[in-house]
C-alpha cells in the first residue's frame, strides 16, 4: 500500500508542480501522524508554507503568480512558468484532490491545505492569463520580490526598462512593501534615454521619510543622503562607507524573538538596499561588498550567541576591507610601479583613488616622472586628483577633456581607474574615460587600466546606452 | 665562488660541444650538475643556490631564453610535495624531476617541427630571419616530407648570422638566398610567407627576437602575409613590455657589453618586440596557438 502511494506519488510529481505541493505537504503530514521527529528541510517546507499563506492573503492582484511559489527545488519555479500557457487552471484544481482521495483518510488537515493552496493557484493563473503576455518578457528578465527564494534568472538592475510599464509597477509595489517612498521623476523626458531613470532633483528622497525612520536605520539614511548628493563619490568610498554603516547596523541590531540572526538580519538589510539603491543606484563594487556580507550573516551558525556572532561579522567586514581594498590597492601598486619608468609623462583621468595611490606609491620610490591630469565638467573631479598629487610634490598639468588630443604626443602612458571590469573584459568607468582611450590608442600610447579584484561583475555590456545612470541636466 | 666560475665553463662547453642544442637547454643541463654537486644542507639553502646559479648563467649568456628556462627549471622540480621525505630523498627527487624536464625540452623541438612543417605548401617561397635552430629543423622536416619550396634569409647584422643559416640550407640541398636586411619591404611582394624563431615569447603574445624581427613583421603585415612565430615552451617569460623601450636592458645587449659599456645608449640592441597584432600564429610544443591564447598557456605553466 505504501509503496503503491509512493510510486503514484512519483509519477504525479513528474508531470504536475502543483500536485507536487501537496504531495509533499502529504509527507510532512504523515511523518507527523507517525511520530517521527520533523527533519530540518521539513521544518523549512512548513515556514515556507507559513509564508506563503500569508502572502496569499495578502496578495490580491495575480502580477506576480509565477514567483510566489515558495517551493525549495528551484526548477520549480520554472516549471511554473512553463505551465502558464497552457490551460492547466482547470487541471491544477483536480488533481490535487484525487491524489488527496488516494491517501490514508487521517490526513484531512493536510487535504484541506492542499485544496486551498490548490483553488488558490487556479485563481491565480486565470487571473494572470490576462497579463501574461506583458509578463513574459519582464518575468524572463527582472528580478522576484527580494523576500522570496533565490531567482532562478539572472538580475537586471532596476534602473533599467523604465519604458516598461510592468516592471515600473513591481518596483514601485516592491517598494511600498519595503515602505520606502518612491523617486519622483522629471516631467520631460529625453527619447533616447527613455530606458534609464531621470529622476528629479529638486526634492532629496529623504524629504518624504519620518523622523526618526522606523524601518530604515538613520546611518544608512545620512549614507544614502551622502550619495545623493555626491559627498561620498568615488567606487571605493561608496564601498567603505557602505560597509562601515553595515557594521553600525549590525552593532545596534537586537535579534526579534522567535527569529534567527541568520535569517532576519538579512531581510533587515533588504529595506536598506532598496532605499540606497532609489538614492542612487549601486555600484558593481557596491553590489558584491553587499554579496558577501549577506554570506556571511548567512553562514552564521544557528547556536550562535547574538554577542559572539555580531562580533564575528564585524570582524569579517574589517577583513573584507582590509584585504579587497587596502591591500588590493598595495599589491597593484607594487606591480604598476614596475611600468612607471624614468623620465615618463603620465596622464590620469579625474580622480581615481587606486591610480593616486599608485602615482604617490612610485613617488616614494624616487621614480622620476610628471602626470598630466585631464578633467572634465560637470564635477571637475580632476581637481581632487591635482590637489592630493601637488601636495605630495608631483610636478602636474591640468588641461580639460577638450584637450586631450593635443597634449597626447607628449605622454608615454595613460593611467585609468575603474568602477567596474565586466565579464567580457570591456571597462566601465567615469563618462570620458573611452574617448580618452581612444585618442590614446590613435597615438600609440599604452593604456593601462587599474582595478581591485572585489569591482569585477559578471555583467556584458557592449555600449555605455543600454545601462547607464543619468545626471542633473540643470548643472 | 669556485663552484660559480665552474657553472660558466660547463655551461660555455656545452655549447661549443653541442652547437646545435638550445642555449636553454645546456643551461638547464648546467644546472642540473650544478644541483647534483650542490652541497647545502636543507632546502632552502638549495634554492638559494639556484637562484643565484640562474643568475650567475644570465650573466654569461644574456638571452631571454636562458633566463626563462632556468626560472622554469626551478620551478618544475621544486613542484612536488618534499613534505615527508628527508633530505637527500628530496634531492633526489629533484634531480629526478631535473632529467625529465631536461628529457622534455630536447623533445620540444621535434614536436614544434612536426606541427609546422604542414603549413608548408610545394612551391612556397619562405622567407626568415637571421639563423635559428628551430626553424632550420622545420624546414629540415619539410624538405624529408619532399616539399619543394626555396628560402630567403636576411643577412642580420651586426653578426652576419643570416650567412651561417643559409650555409646550413645549402647542405640540406634547399635553395637559398642572402638578402640584405634593408631589402625585406623589396622581397615581401615574392614571399608566400614568413617564419622566424623567437629568444622569448612574452605574456601578451608577442615575442622577443633579433633585431629587425619587428620590421620585417610590419612589412609582412602591410603585405597581408602570415607571419609564423616557432618557439619551445620553455622561452614563454614573465614579462609584458609595452613598447620597445619596456623592454629589460639586460635582455637587449649581450652579457660583456652589459658589464663594460659605460652609457647603455649609445649601444645598439641586439633584439627588438614585436607585439601580438603582427603575429599570425605561434608553433609551440603546447600546440598551434594565437597570440592570444599564450597567455592562457603561459599562466598554466607557471602556476
Amino acid at each position: 500500500m505504501a509503496d503503491a502511494d509512493e510510486t503514484s506519488k512519483q509519477a504525479e510529481r513528474n508531470t504536475n508542480v502543483g500536485d507536487g505541493i501537496a504531495v509533499k505537504k502529504q509527507d510532512i503530514a504523515r511523518a507527523k501522524n507517525e511520530g517521527k521527529e520533523l527533519t530540518k528541510d521539513e521544518k523549512q517546507r512548513l515556514r515556507k508554507e507559513k509564508k506563503q499563506q500569508k502572502k496569499n492573503k495578502k496578495d490580491d492582484k495575480g502580477e506576480s503568480e509565477h514567483e510566489n511559489v515558495p517551493l525549495p527545488p528551484s526548477q520549480a519555479v520554472v516549471q511554473c512558468q512553463s505551465q502558464k500557457a497552457p490551460s492547466v487552471a482547470p487541471s491544477l484544481a483536480l488533481t490535487p484532490v484525487s491524489v488527496c482521495t488516494s491517501e490514508k483518510p487521517a490526513k484531512s488537515k493536510a487535504e484541506q491545505r492542499a485544496e486551498r493552496r490548490a483553488r488558490q493557484e487556479a485563481d491565480r493563473a486565470a487571473k494572470g492569463k490576462k497579463g501574461e503576455s506583458a509578463q513574459q518578457p519582464p518575468s524572463g528578465k527582472s528580478k522576484a520580490p527580494p523576500n522570496e527564494l533565490q531567482p532562478v534568472v539572472k538580475r537586471l538592475p532596476e534602473h533599467v526598462q523604465v519604458d516598461d510599464p510592468a516592471a515600473v509597477r513591481k518596483l514601485a509595489k516592491k517598494l511600498e512593501r519595503q515602505q520606502i517612498p518612491v523617486r519622483s521623476e522629471y516631467g520631460y523626458k529625453v527619447s533616447l534615454f527613455s530606458h534609464l531613470h531621470q529622476y528629479s532633483r529638486k526634492a532629496p528622497l529623504t524629504q518624504q521619510i519620518s523622523i526618526p525612520s522606523t524601518v530604515i536605520h538613520p546611518y544608512i539614511v545620512r549614507l544614502g543622503l551622502q550619495y545623493s548628493q555626491g559627498i561620498v563619490a568615488g567606487s571605493n568610498a561608496r564601498s567603505i562607507a557602505l560597509l562601515h554603516a553595515f557594521q553600525k547596523v549590525i552593532q545596534d541590531y537586537k535579534t526579534p524573538p522567535n527569529e534567527e540572526l541568520s535569517r532576519d538580519l538579512v531581510n533587515k538589510l533588504k529595506p536598506y538596499i532598496s532605499y540606497l539603491n532609489q538614492c542612487r543606484p549601486l555600484s558593481a563594487s557596491m553590489g558584491n561588498a553587499i554579496k558577501y556580507v549577506k554570506k556571511e550573516i548567512s553562514n552564521i551558525p544557528c547556536l550562535c550567541k547574538e554577542e559572539e556572532a555580531k562580533k564575528q561579522l564585524l570582524s569579517c567586514i574589517d577583513n573584507y576591507i582590509k584585504e579587497k581594498i587596502t591591500l588590493a590597492a598595495t599589491t597593484i601598486s607594487a606591480y604598476a610601479i614596475e611600468k612607471i619608468s624614468n623620465g615618463d609623462v603620465i596622464l590620469v583621468y579625474g580622480c581615481s583613488s587606486l591610480v593616486n595611490h599608485i602615482l604617490c606609491d612610485a613617488f616614494d620610490k624616487k621614480r622620476k616622472f610628471s602626470v598630466i591630469v585631464v578633467d572634465s565638467r560637470p564635477r571637475l573631479e580632476g581637481r581632487e586628483a591635482l590637489r592630493r598629487l601637488v601636495k605630495k610634490g608631483i610636478c602636474c598639468t591640468y588641461v580639460l577633456i577638450s584637450a586631450v588630443s593635443y597634449i597626447l604626443p607628449e605622454v608615454s602612458k595613460v593611467f585609468l581607474g575603474a568602477h567596474a571590469l565586466l565579464a567580457n573584459g570591456y571597462v566601465m568607468s567615469r563618462v570620458g574615460t573611452s574617448q580618452i582611450a581612444l585618442v590614446a590608442k590613435a597615438y600609440n600610447v599604452p593604456v593601462l587600466v587599474c582595478c581591485e579584484t572585489y569591482k569585477f561583475c559578471e555583467r556584458v555590456q557592449t555600449d555605455s546606452f543600454v545601462s547607464n545612470e543619468l545626471g542633473n541636466q540643470y548643472t | 665562488l669556485f663552484r660559480q666560475t665552474y657553472l660558466q665553463m660547463y655551461f660555455r662547453t656545452q655549447i661549443s660541444q653541442d652547437p646545435d642544442v638550445a642555449s636553454a637547454a645546456a643551461a638547464i643541463r648546467s644546472l642540473l650538475e650544478f644541483l647534483k654537486r650542490d652541497q647545502s644542507e636543507t632546502l632552502l639553502g638549495l634554492r638559494e643556490n639556484l637562484t643565484e646559479a640562474i643568475r650567475r648563467l644570465g650573466e654569461a649568456d644574456s638571452s631571454v631564453a636562458v633566463s626563462s628556462g632556468g626560472e622554469l627549471f626551478l620551478r618544475f622540480i621544486t613542484l612536488t610535495s618534499l613534505e615527508h621525505l628527508d633530505f637527500s630523498q628530496s634531492k633526489n627527487l629533484l634531480v629526478e624531476r631535473g632529467e625529465l624536464f631536461l628529457n622534455k625540452i630536447s623533445l620540444s623541438r621535434n614536436k614544434v617541427a612536426k606541427l609546422c612543417h604542414t603549413f608548408i605548401k610545394d612551391g612556397a617561397k619562405i622567407l626568415t630571419h637571421s639563423s635559428s635552430r628551430v626553424v632550420l629543423k622545420v624546414l629540415e622536416n619539410a624538405a624529408a616530407d619532399k616539399k619543394r619550396f626555396s628560402v630567403y634569409v636576411t643577412e642580420s647584422q651586426p653578426d652576419s648570422a643570416g650567412k651561417l643559416m643559409a650555409e646550413k640550407l645549402r647542405r640540406l640541398n634547399i635553395p637559398v638566398t642572402v638578402i640584405l636586411d634593408a631589402a625585406v619591404g623589396y622581397i615581401m611582394e615574392k614571399v608566400n610567407l614568413v617564419i622566424v624563431g623567437a629568444e622569448g615569447v612574452v605574456e601578451s603574445g608577442g615575442i622577443i627576437n633579433k633585431i629587425g624581427t619587428y620590421q620585417l613583421a610590419v612589412c609582412s603585415k602591410a603585405h597581408n602575409k602570415p607571419f609564423y612565430v616557432v618557439a619551445e615552451s620553455f622561452k614563454f617569460v614573465r614579462l609584458f613590455p609595452l613598447n620597445q623601450q619596456d623592454v629589460p636592458a639586460q635582455f637587449k645587449y649581450k652579457a660583456d657589453i652589459l658589464k663594460t659599456a659605460e652609457d647603455l645608449d649609445k649601444e645598439h640592441p641586439m633584439i627588438d618586440y614585436t607585439p601580438p597584432s603582427l603575429i599570425t600564429l605561434l608553433f609551440t610544443d603546447l600546440g598551434v596557438l594565437t597570440p592570444s591564447a599564450v597567455s592562457d598557456e603561459l599562466i598554466k605553466i607557471y602556476l
